[in-house]
C-alpha cells in the first residue's frame, strides 16, 4: 500500500491527513492487511456469509411517533446553529 | 471500619448498608477519597462526579431508612466512559467527544441506577474502545494497579484497574473484542462479556455494532452475577436486543459440577502460549476436576482466522458508526473551516486519534468498490465458519475453557509500534465476540506476582453456567482474594 492509496482511502473517509501521516499509515495498513490475507487461506466458497451472531433479522415496530421533540435539548450541544438549523460553511454560492 | 468491607462481596455489603452499620454517604465518601489518593497514579477515571455520587447516596440513605431500595442500594460503582450519562461529560475517551455533556443515559446506567447504584464517574478507556492497553486515550494511558509500569490491558482498562484498586465495588465496561475479558485477566478480575444482545446497546457508543456487548468487571463471579442481572433485559430502544427472560444469576451460583462436560480447544494450548499461563490453566482445571467435572478435548479450527476476519468486520463497522461525527451536530469543529468538506476533514482529522484514523481506514478500504467481495464478504463468511466450530463444540461439551490472553500484563509503550502485535493479543478472546457467545475471565495462578485469567466461553444465553463455574471454582481457591498494594 503506497501513501497515494492512503491519500486516496482518507479522502473517501473524509480524514485530514499530512504527508507524514501518510507515510507511516501506509506502511501499518501494509502490515495489517499482510496479516488479514490469512483469511485466503481458506476455502470459503460454499459458505454463506454471517452478518448477525444471532442471525436475527431486525425487529420492526409500528409506525407511530413515540417520542417528544427535543430539537431543543439535542440542539444545546451542537457547535453551531441558528433558528433551529444547524450551521455549516455555503455550500453554494 | 468501612475500609475492612472492601473485599467483602457486594451482596454482604449492600446488607451492611440495610442493616444501617454504616451509611451510603460514608461509603461513598470513602470511595471518593480512595479515588484522589490513588487517581494522581493510575488515572483511571476520566471524570469523577463527587457531587451527585453523595447526592444519590443521600437518596439511597432515605430509602434504606424506610427499608425500601434494590439489590444495589447504596452501592458504589463506576461507568466506562463509552456510556451515555446525562448531564455528564461521555467523552469516550476522544478529543472529538471532550466537550460532549450527554443529553440522555445509556439503558445500562438507567437499569443500574433503577438498581440502587450509585455513580461515582466515568472510567479512562481506549478511544472509542478501539485497543487493548487502554494506551489509545486522549487523557492518557491507565496504569495497571499490580504493577504501575504495566498496561491494565483494554479497551476496558480504567474500569479494570479501579475495581482492582479498590476504588468502586464492579464498573461497567464493553467488549468487541476482548475489551471486558482481556483487562479483567490482566488486572486480576472477575469480568464477564454476556451473549450479544443480552444488555442493551442503547447510549452505549457505537464501535462495531455486531460485535459491542456490555458486561461487568467484579472481584468475583458473585458480584458479576448480582451487577449483570441489574443490567440485562430486553429494550425497545435497541433493536438487536434480545427478547429472552433474564434467570437469576444468583440463584444458579451454587449448583453442582458434578458432570459437568469441560471442552479444552487445543488451538489455544497451543506452544505459543506462555508456559506458565498454560500451568496455571491447568491449576484451575483440575480444580474443576476435583468437584467432578470432566475434560475433553475439542478442536476450534478457524480459531486462527478470527484475528484476520475481525480486522475486517469491526473496521468496517467502525468507518460506518464514526460517520456520525462530522463536526455539525455535536463533538468537535474545526476552527475557521474553508468549505464543508474541510469542516468535515479537519474536525475528523483532529478529533480522532492515530487508532481511530487507523481503523476507519482499514474500513473504508474494505467497504470500498471492488474490494467488498476480497474482503468484507470473506470475512463474513469465515464468521459464519467460526460459529459452525463452538455450535460442534457445544454438542459435546457445556463450557469451553482456555486462558483468555496469551501473556500477563505488558509493559506500557512495549506494543505501541506495531499495532499488528497489539491486535494478536487478543487471539482468545475475538472468536466469542465473532460467534456472539457469552464469555468470562476469572483470576487463576499468577505468573511473576502478575494476574492471570482462565477465560470460560458458554453457549448463547448461558451466562448463569459460565458464573456457576466461576464461582464454585472461587469457593475451592483464593486466587479472586488477591488485592494489588495500590488497593491498600
Amino acid at each position: 500500500m503506497q501513501s497515494s492509496d492512503v491519500a486516496q482511502i482518507a479522502n473517501l473517509a473524509k480524514l485530514a491527513a499530512d504527508a507524514s501521516e501518510l507515510d507511516q499509515y501506509a506502511s501499518e495498513l501494509t502490515d495489517i492487511f499482510a496479516m488479514v490475507a490469512d483469511m485466503n487461506a481458506c476455502d470459503t466458497s460454499a459458505i454463506e456469509p454471517l452478518a448477525h451472531p444471532l442471525e436475527l433479522t431486525q425487529r420492526l415496530r409500528p409506525d407511530d411517533a413515540t417520542e417528544p421533540d427535543r430539537r431543543e435539548l439535542f440542539q444545546s450541544i451542537a457547535p453551531m446553529t441558528k433558528d433551529g438549523f444547524y450551521l455549516v460553511p455555503r455550500v453554494i454560492e | 471500619m468501612i475500609d475492612q468491607t472492601l473485599g467483602e462481596p457486594i451482596a454482604e455489603l449492600a446488607a451492611r448498608l440495610r442493616r444501617r452499620e454504616f451509611s451510603s454517604r460514608e461509603l461513598t465518601a470513602e470511595f471518593l477519597a480512595r479515588i484522589e489518593r490513588h487517581e494522581p497514579l493510575l488515572n483511571s477515571f476520566i471524570t469523577v462526579t463527587p457531587e451527585t455520587a453523595l447526592a444519590a447516596a443521600d437518596a439511597a440513605d432515605q430509602q434504606l431508612a424506610r427499608d425500601a431500595g434494590g439489590p444495589l442500594t447504596g452501592v458504589p460503582i463506576a461507568h466506562k466512559d463509552i456510556f451515555c450519562t446525562k448531564g455528564v461529560r461521555t467523552s469516550c475517551a476522544s478529543r472529538m467527544l471532550n466537550d460532549f455533556i450527554a443529553p440522555y443515559n445509556a439503558t445500562v446506567v438507567n437499569r443500574l441506577q433503577d438498581a440502587g447504584a450509585i455513580s461515582l464517574g466515568k472510567t479512562n478507556m481506549d478511544e472509542f474502545a478501539m485497543g487493548s492497553s487502554n494506551e489509545t486515550s486522549w487523557y492518557g494511558p491507565v496504569k495497571n494497579p499490580w504493577d504501575p509500569t504495566r498496561v491494565p490491558g483494554g479497551s476496558s482498562g480504567g474500569s479494570a484497574a479501579a475495581v482492582a484498586a479498590g476504588l468502586c465495588m464492579a464498573a461497567t465496561g464493553t467488549d468487541t473484542g476482548g475489551s471486558i475479558r482481556q483487562p479483567a485477566a490482566f488486572c486480576g478480575l472477575t469480568g464477564i462479556k454476556p451473549t450479544y444482545g443480552r444488555c442493551s446497546r442503547w447510549g452505549m457508543i457505537a464501535f462495531a455494532s455486531s460485535l459491542d456487548q456490555a458486561g461487568v468487571l467484579a472481584r468475583n463471579a458473585a458480584d458479576a452475577a448480582l451487577i449483570l442481572r441489574a443490567m440485562a433485559g430486553f429494550d425497545p430502544y435497541d433493536s438487536t436486543s434480545a427478547d429472552e427472560p433474564v434467570p437469576d444469576y444468583q440463584a444458579d451460583l451454587n449448583a453442582p459440577l458434578q458432570g459437568l462436560r469441560i471442552g479444552l480447544p487445543k488451538e489455544f494450548m497451543n506452544p505459543e502460549l506462555d508456559t506458565r499461563i498454560a500451568a496455571a490453566v491447568e491449576d484451575a482445571i483440575k480444580l474443576l476436576r476435583q468437584q467432578g467435572a470432566q475434560l475433553k478435548e475439542i478442536s476450534l479450527p478457524n480459531s486462527a482466522l478470527s484475528v484476520p476476519a475481525y480486522y475486517v468486520v469491526a473496521p468496517a463497522e467502525c468507518s460506518s458508526n464514526l460517520a456520525r461525527f462530522d463536526g455539525v451536530r455535536y463533538g468537535h469543529r474545526a476552527a475557521d473551516p474553508a468549505d464543508l468538506d474541510d469542516l468535515y476533514k479537519r474536525s475528523r482529522g483532529e478529533g480522532f486519534g492515530p487508532e481511530v484514523k487507523r481503523r476507519i481506514m482499514i474500513g473504508t478500504y474494505v467497504l470500498s468498490a471492488g474490494y467488498y467481495d476480497a474482503y468484507y464478504r470473506k470475512a463474513q463468511q469465515i464468521r459464519r465458519l467460526i460459529k459452525q466450530d463452538f455450535q460442534r463444540a457445544f454438542a459435546e461439551v457445556d463450557v469451553i475453557l482456555g486462558p483468555t490472553a496469551p501473556t500477563t500484563a505488558f509493559a506500557l509503550g512495549a506494543k505501541t509500534a506495531d499495532p499488528v502485535a497489539m491486535y494478536l493479543n487478543d487471539i482468545y478472546t475475538i472468536s466469542a465476540n465473532l460467534a456472539g457467545l457469552p464469555g468470562m475471565s476469572v483470576p487463576i495462578a499468577p505468573v511473576g506476582g502478575l494476574p492471570v485469567g482462565l477465560q470460560l466461553i458458554g453457549d448463547y444465553f448461558a451466562e448463569a453456567r459460565l458464573l456457576n463455574v466461576a464461582h464454585q471454582l472461587q469457593q475451592v481457591s483464593d486466587w479472586h482474594l488477591a488485592r494489588p498494594e495500590q488497593a491498600h
